[in-house]
């Protein structure tokens, strides 16, 4: 009857809360969204065919310094950690803000990092990241979960000087407007231009307007090596896993503009003479989904402060942040549309901008079910034998 | 009342160091080994050291609530007696507020000793068979009588009635206003004549709670909580009380409890014990009400360290709701988990248990008792109204009883 060491919460309890200078930092970024990310200007924005807004991700990553956040001072960036990186996180998924923060300032940075940083080859590319200067995509599916094992879909040839790297990524987020692809291969991590010879970056329409993905076709491009098989493999599972804890603060910030524009909503759309928010079906569903995301908020703290720390329990505070964070993003955004009534159905309203960033995210980085069986095995809750 | 109690000016014993100062003296004072319980709860409560955050003279320092743990702990690895909370926490949880924030000085030195050391146990005259959810249209009446009331009524679902010496009496003293405005809060002697409790069977078999019939009950007006008509608002204060109380329990979510805690240890215990009884279906259940508990756990956690911070939010209100239904759903999993062992049921013979037990007994009486969960101390449908109005700000129900005299209301 005695749980087994991972059962037990961890001897210094995770700080749930935000710091003043966290939310100094929330209050710079909402500021900033709010005078260049409006939903009007976030749809004219992914209407225009530009994979992001420049202008945002030059105030945001280099103007403000977000972009180097994870990155030490010595290297180029910010020195802080994932706890402001998830407070700018919270902020962009309110916005439904169409900027590359995740893929480049948390997965191609967090990739980055797991790579011998006091290699040239690895510092200088960091630093441009961090700095905002380059954009960076880490080159594999965004669907790829934590863990999810080596990379088999590109070859590499020409070792030793010049290799050149051939194969096809599919579904990779942030890759059309990326300067720098970072692409685990079989032999192992390999810094890609972008730009470069041999590489094709293709579009695909989207279901999320603001986050976009691209198939990456690459026909013997030549790329710098950046980690042999082994490191490359930790280094792309520590990104992924770092990307799938702090994407759950990303879906915190969607549910919570989607629950706050939906009370606001209900409390003045009148129907049979009164508030449609003071009808009882409508208040115990707004008041269950706050309870959702008041529990959201507690858990993707507890991920963004496991991953600041260092904590033994990282690996299951994301599998519950993202168990739990998806879900309740996607049931946020479901029920802002449901209780938007035919206006909820407009392109006109952006509330279709936060359902489909919510769907897809929920697919991004491990579903809410592969988190959950992840947990199983962290947890020691075998399923049955078969 | 006592000579060890310190004065009120006392900076040292506000901090950390101070209060284990303060505990290692009423050790070495009173060896727990050698000393009756009785004698070190109330050496304990006179030192301040019961609730440190109480008033100096009232079994308290008027030190910060967060540093009560730093005493318990000490105490608990001195292997000293505790005050058995479960038995007593009605008196605990809701009378203590409730007499600290509107007792006189009379009132509070009379009854907060006792209640703490369980010398007293209390339970609360509140629910009446035609007023539970809608508590302010009860219709227990106490009318004045020289200098008291005379009190007559029927209450029920009153838990420790059968052990209480004392109740908290919520009653009307004026039907010909509205219904908030006419009520005034009391503490009822139990041991009154015209005091008859009857025990309440319910689904489990057993007689947790009691029906309490008041008939000609004379209440000293000395025993007037707070002002005549001004009932209501000592009422919230007990039933704000009484959600953490109920929230804050030692069950999924619980501020500061470890995982798996509650029914979800119980299930996880038995997921692990017995592969031969595992489903698909069941695994998928266990792990999403796993993910859930540890949801809820985090958030009483969090809300913990808000009010450390003194800055309290309102996940409060919506803690004792994910407990109610984190309870029932995991309760209901296990017996589906136990296969031909859920079908059994443990005992149907009535009996009349002196504390409630959530988890202990078997996997059907779990079922069964997690029922009440969503009902007991606000049902879950009443605090969704609460946190949508209060919380969010959506507009209110509308309510054509709220400006009708009581006696005019149709009943």
């Amino acid at each position: 009857m005695t749980p087994p060491p991972s059962t037990a919460a961890s001897a210094a309890p995770p700080d749930l809360l935000h710091s003043e200078a966290e939310e100094d930092l929330r209050a710079a970024v909402r500021s900033l969204l709010t005078h260049r990310g409006a939903p009007a200007s976030v749809l004219a924005g992914a209407e225009s065919g530009r994979p992001y807004d420049a202008e945002l991700w030059r105030s945001l990553a280099s103007g403000m310094g977000t972009a180097g956040l994870l990155v030490p001072d010595k290297l180029g960036g910010q020195g802080a950690s994932a706890r402001e990186t998830a407070v700018v996180l919270e902020e962009l998924g309110r916005a439904v803000a169409p900027v590359p923060y995740l893929t480049s300032a948390v997965l191609a940075v967090t990739t980055l990092l797991g790579c011998d940083t006091g290699d040239d080859e690895v510092a200088a590319p960091l630093a441009a990241l961090a700095g905002g200067r380059r954009v960076g995509a880490l080159a594999v599916p965004l669907t790829t979960p934590p863990g999810a094992g080596q990379a088999r879909n590109v070859r590499v040839a020409g070792a030793g000087r010049r290799p050149l790297l051939s194969g096809e990524v599919t579904a990779v987020a942030g890759a059309a407007g990326a300067d720098l692809l970072l692409v685990p291969a079989d032999t192992g991590l390999y810094a890609v231009d972008a730009g470069g010879e041999g590489v094709r970056i293709t579009p695909v329409t989207s279901l999320d307007l603001t986050r976009p993905i691209a198939r990456v076709t690459l026909t013997e491009a030549p790329g710098s090596p950046l980690a042999g098989p082994g490191r490359a493999r930790a280094a792309v599972d520590a990104a992924l896993l770092a990307g799938a804890g702090l994407l759950a603060s990303e879906q915190l910030g969607v549910a919570e503009w989607c629950l706050e524009e939906t009370v606001r909503y209900t409390g003045e759309r009148r129907q049979f003479g009164r508030p449609v928010g003071s009808f009882q079906a409508l208040k115990h569903r707004l008041a269950a989904l706050w309870l959702e995301v008041a529990s959201a908020r507690a858990v993707a703290r507890n991920a963004a402060d496991a991953l600041a720390t260092g904590s033994a329990d990282t690996a299951v505070a994301v599998a519950v942040a993202q168990a739990y964070c998806g879900e309740v993003a996607v049931r946020a955004a479901q029920e802002c549309v449901q209780l938007h009534g035919g206006i909820g159905m407009t392109w006109e309203h952006p509330a279709h901008l936060y359902l489909k960033r919510a769907k897809s995210a929920e697919l991004a980085l491990g579903t809410p079910g592969r988190h959950r069986e992840a947990l199983a095995r962290l947890v020691d809750l075998p399923g049955p034998q078969d | 009342m006592s000579s060890t109690h310190p004065g009120p000016a006392d900076p040292e014993a506000a901090d950390a160091a101070g209060l284990r100062a303060r505990t290692a003296a009423l050790l070495a004072a009173h060896d727990p080994a050698t000393t009756p319980r009785l004698d070190f709860l109330r050496a304990r409560f006179d030192a301040g050291l019961a609730w440190v955050h109480f008033p100096a003279g009232l079994g308290g320092l008027g030190a910060p609530r967060a540093l009560q743990p730093v005493v318990d702990a000490e105490l608990a690895a001195a292997g000293a007696p505790g005050n058995d909370p479960r038995r007593i926490g009605i008196g605990l949880g809701m009378a203590a507020p409730t007499l600290l924030q509107y007792g006189t000085d009379e009132q509070k030195r009379r009854f907060l000793r006792p209640l703490w050391t369980g010398e007293e146990v209390w339970c609360q005259l509140f629910s009446e068979p035609g007023a539970g959810s809608d508590l302010a249209a009860l219709a227990t009446r106490a009318v004045r009588d020289g200098d008291g009331w005379r009190v007559d009524g029927q209450k029920v679902w009153t838990s420790s009635a059968h052990l209480a010496r004392w109740a908290i009496l919520l009653a009307r003293t004026d039907p010909t206003v509205p219904k908030h405005a006419g009520l005034t809060y009391f503490v009822c002697d139990m041991t009154d004549p015209g005091v008859e409790v009857r025990p309440l069977r319910q689904i489990t078999g057993e007689a947790e709670f009691n029906e309490v019939f008041l008939t000609g009950v004379r209440v000293p007006d000395a025993h007037r909580l707070g002002a005549v008509g001004e009932g209501w608002r000592v009422a919230r204060t007990t039933l704000m009380n009484e959600r953490v109380a109920i929230g804050g329990s030692a069950e999924p979510g619980t501020p500061g409890g470890t995982r798996e805690t509650g029914l979800l240890g119980l299930v996880a215990d038995t997921w692990r014990a017995h592969p031969e009884l595992r489903t698909h279906d069941l695994h998928q259940r266990l792990l999403r009400l796993w993910v859930e508990a540890e949801a809820a756990r985090l958030t009483g956690e969090r809300l913990r360290q808000q009010l450390r911070r003194g800055r309290p939010g309102p996940e409060g209100s919506g803690l004792k709701l994910s407990f109610a239904r984190l309870n029932q759903e995991l309760s209901g999993l296990e017996v589906e988990l136990l296969a031909e062992d859920g079908l059994a049921y443990g005992d149907w013979t009535m009996t009349r248990p002196e504390v409630v037990d959530f988890t202990g007994r078997d996997a059907g009486y779990r079922y069964l008792r997690a029922k009440g969960n969503s009902i007991e101390g606000g049902t879950s449908e009443v605090l969704l109204n609460i946190v949508a109005e209060r919380v969010l700000g959506l507009p209110p129900e509308p309510r054509t009883d709220k400006d009708l005299p009581w006696k005019d209301l149709p009943r």
